[in-house]
């Protein structure tokens, strides 16, 4: 199984990556989600993927009696997904407002921080 | 989206969500669920509820300004932790205390305290985000 | 496990059955007061005329606990704690040695100074924005950075003090300020999922991600597993968030668009989460690997400190300008990493110390000037000095400060770098610095004689009668000040701290000792 899911984070990589190369804020928002969940597959393969029954104790014991599923990856990625959740959220946010006040998406024409033509300091006293 | 309905169904669609959310809320210490998913499904429940009736009785509804609801849950998360300081262990250890209600013994624990502050995080922050998306399509 | 009745395990197998010493709880205590206080004035958003009232004897307490970690840590040496009495490696370890310390301390006071600062700079709406919540709150993650013990709490502290970073950034919600936080935002947000990519690989190598316990592992895996390419990867994600050249362009764009005292609080603080990274991973986990990549980090560093000063120098506007020397900064520091010797990572350690206090306190001198009817534009402001001597004389002290002129906190940082450079006779390294400080001191000099010396511009008698100044905003600015010139006339107490610092960093058995006191005896 891992190797397939080496080639499928690979992809989802060259994917975020080739969207991250755009001008356009959207398209930067959607790699930013693809990069998210390339992330995730690729904690989820680095934490071992088997076959074995879910770490869960039953009710009458107080360890794992058998062979469980690592579920450490389990956690980060909750925690990853939260977190990238919640950044999505806020970023499309943002870029909408952004696109509101400065009409356009295309982050080659926002330049209301750094104008085009920047006055020079002055050269002499 | 308000179509007649929709519009009779919500309130009820909305208070069986929440009723089911605190379920959920409830019976994640030992079986699926927990704080982060029964908020989850009532900040949708909420959201549902913003679809149906607008935004501003959702507002009126849960009375408390929706960053303020997951203040309090931050609050308590971490207020959680510290109980632990009483008892002299590490932060956020796990305690445990067993009254009888009723003739029935009631397990509560500091890790309860904290799944429901991290259930109003969640219902206050999304809720809040999916408020501010719902008005805005609006105008 | 449900129930009173006795467990069938052994419980000491997973738990740590010691009681917690009272002041161990100073290890968890300034990142829980944090978000308790953070919360508690969320909840009080409206309430914008109690927010300060409640904020700034926080943050005065905050300083006080971090002051008495550092105290304790120099006493008793490195403490731990580990989060719901598992045992490490399993629970999440707040391990606290003098460089994590050091730093918390540091920024707690430079917290101190923003929230006294921000009384006077943050107007009504912008409390209503949620200034002082999430000033608390970017201090719980800048604190919580520098104080766990485990790399994936790491990344979670950087998100969260990112995501208040970011309310911190649109306060206001201005045309300009969008601008700026969308580049911010977005590569920010690549920097840490690049440290989030590294960090899986590191859990898949290592199978855990405890620090110490990745320090006491790293040196059976050497050889075995591909740690170059994951040490290649956190540097990439670290001189990201760190600023360095040539992935910086994401902090001109966006450090001179927020409230002043946001830019002066960013500028102090994050940049420097990005270098205590650094130090921390490359300079004391992967200590092999970082002497392998030392020549990439010693040409980045050189590029990054002599390019963000001819930034500086070609700017118009005071705050942009001032954000390159924040750059320029950052080169100085990761010089110290590249040199790895105990007297080059002391220095960087001295040098970030320095580099939070006086970028803050410049951005504050800054905006004071702005106040006092000069501007943020060089071609426009003039004056200052006839309108008030004292803010010129700080500022010029901060200047030179800034520029490594003694007898400011800036020269013995840059004299052990210099020395360091010249012992292992990287000899362009040391030239890079000292070429650095020049520029840097006619960058400054020139905006001390066109905003401060000359007369205004406009020629108004007006404009150039003395007025006295904010009294809070000048509190703040002094109080940095004054840390500058007691680090720079008796540098000795904050050198033996850095090198003490940097010893732990490059020997961690201490650090290693304090989270598996068993273990490490045996």
């Amino acid at each position: 199984m891992e190797p397939i899911f080496a080639i499928l984070v690979g992809a989802l990589f060259t994917v975020a990556i080739y969207l991250f190369l755009s001008k356009h804020i959207i398209r930067v928002l959607m790699g930013a989600a693809i990069l998210g969940n390339a992330v995730n597959l690729l904690i989820f393969t680095a934490g071992r993927v088997t076959r074995e029954v879910p770490p869960i104790i039953g009710g009458d014991t107080d360890t794992l009696s058998n062979a469980a599923a690592n579920p450490l990856p389990q956690a980060l990625i909750l925690t990853a997904i939260v977190i990238s959740f919640s950044f999505f959220a806020f970023l499309l946010v943002l870029g909408y407002r952004a696109f509101q006040e400065l009409h356009t998406d295309n982050s080659d024409e926002m330049r209301v921080a750094e104008p085009m033509v920047e006055q020079s300091p002055p050269a002499g006293y | 989206m308000r179509t007649v309905i929709f519009r009779s169904i919500a309130p009820y669609l909305t208070s069986l969500m929440v009723l089911f959310s605190i379920f959920v809320l409830l019976r994640g210490h030992n079986e699926p669920g927990g704080g982060f998913i029964g908020g989850l499904i009532a900040a949708s429940a909420l959201a549902i509820y913003g679809i149906a009736c607008g935004v501003a009785p959702v507002r009126r509804a849960i009375y408390f300004h929706p960053m303020a609801i997951s203040a309090f849950g931050l609050f308590m998360s971490a207020m959680a932790g510290v109980l632990s300081v009483f008892a002299g262990v590490p932060y956020m250890s796990g305690l445990w205390i067993y009254p009888h209600l009723f003739g029935v013994e009631v397990a509560l624990s500091s890790v309860l305290v904290f799944d429901i502050g991290v259930y109003l995080v969640v219902v206050g922050a999304i809720g809040s985000i999916a408020l501010a998306l719902e008005e805005r399509d609006r105008d | 496990m449900a129930g009173k009745t006795e467990p069938l395990a052994d419980l000491s197998v997973a738990y740590t059955m010691e009681k917690v010493a009272a002041a161990d709880w100073l290890v968890a205590a300034p990142v829980i007061w944090c978000i308790l206080v953070g919360s508690l004035l969320l909840m009080l958003r409206k309430h914008t005329r109690i927010q300060p009232l409640i904020a700034i004897p926080a943050l005065g307490i905050l300083a006080l606990m971090t002051l008495g970690l550092l105290g304790h840590v120099i006493q008793n040496g490195t403490v731990t704690m580990t989060m719901g009495r598992w045992l490490p490696p399993f629970g999440i370890s707040f391990t606290v040695d003098l460089l994590g310390a050091f730093f918390a301390a540091t920024s707690a006071l430079v917290a101190l100074g923003a929230g006294i600062y921000g009384r006077s700079d943050v107007d009504d709406t912008g409390r209503r924005y949620g200034f002082y919540p999430f000033l608390l709150l970017i201090m719980a993650g800048i604190l919580g950075a520098f104080m766990t013990g485990d790399i994936f709490n790491l990344y979670v502290w950087f998100e969260v003090l990112l995501i208040s970073s970011f309310g911190l950034l649109v306060l206001g919600s201005e045309r300009k300020q969008l601008d700026g936080a969308v580049k911010y935002a977005f590569l920010n947000l690549i920097a840490t999922t690049l440290f989030l990519v590294a960090t899986g690989y590191l859990y898949g190598l290592f199978g855990t991600l405890n620090m110490a316990d990745i320090a006491v592992k790293a040196s059976e895996l050497r050889g075995t597993a591909p740690l170059m390419t994951l040490v290649t990867l956190y540097l990439l994600a670290f001189a990201m968030k760190a600023a360095a050249f040539p992935v910086n362009f994401w902090l001109p764009a966006s450090y001179h668009t927020p409230r002043l005292v946001v830019s002066a609080l960013f500028a102090g603080l994050l940049t420097k989460v990005g270098i205590y990274a650094l130090l921390r991973i490359l300079g004391m986990l992967f200590p092999f690997e970082r002497e392998e990549l030392s020549f990439l980090i010693a040409i980045t560093a050189a590029l990054t400190m002599v390019l963000g000063v001819i930034g500086a120098l070609a700017q118009n506007d005071i705050r942009r300008s001032l954000g390159f020397l924040v750059i320029s900064g950052i080169g100085v520091m990761m010089a110290g990493l590249a040199l790895g010797s105990p007297a080059g990572l002391s220095g960087a350690i001295f040098y970030a110390a320095h580099s939070m206090v006086v970028m803050t306190a410049l951005y504050f001198a800054a905006g004071i000037g702005a106040r006092l009817g000069g501007s943020f534009e060089l071609t426009s402001a003039g004056g200052l000095y006839a309108r008030n001597a004292f803010l010129a004389a700080m500022t010029l002290i901060l200047f030179l400060s800034v520029a490594g002129l003694p007898p400011f906190s800036g020269l013995w940082p840059k004299i052990m770098l210099v020395k360091a450079s010249l012992d292992i006779g990287a000899w362009w390294l040391a030239a890079s610095i000292l070429v650095t400080g020049f520029l840097t001191t006619i960058t400054v000099g020139r905006i001390w004689v066109l905003a401060y010396w000359r007369p205004a511009p406009g020629g108004d008698d007006a404009d150039t009668l003395p007025i006295s100044l904010p009294a809070g905003a000048t509190v703040a600015l002094a109080g940095l000040v004054a840390i500058t010139i007691a680090a720079g006339v008796w540098p000795e107490p904050v050198m033996a701290l850095a090198q003490d610092a940097a010893r732990g960093l490059i020997d961690p058995s201490a650090y290693v000792l304090s989270v598996f006191p068993v273990e490490a005896s045996q």
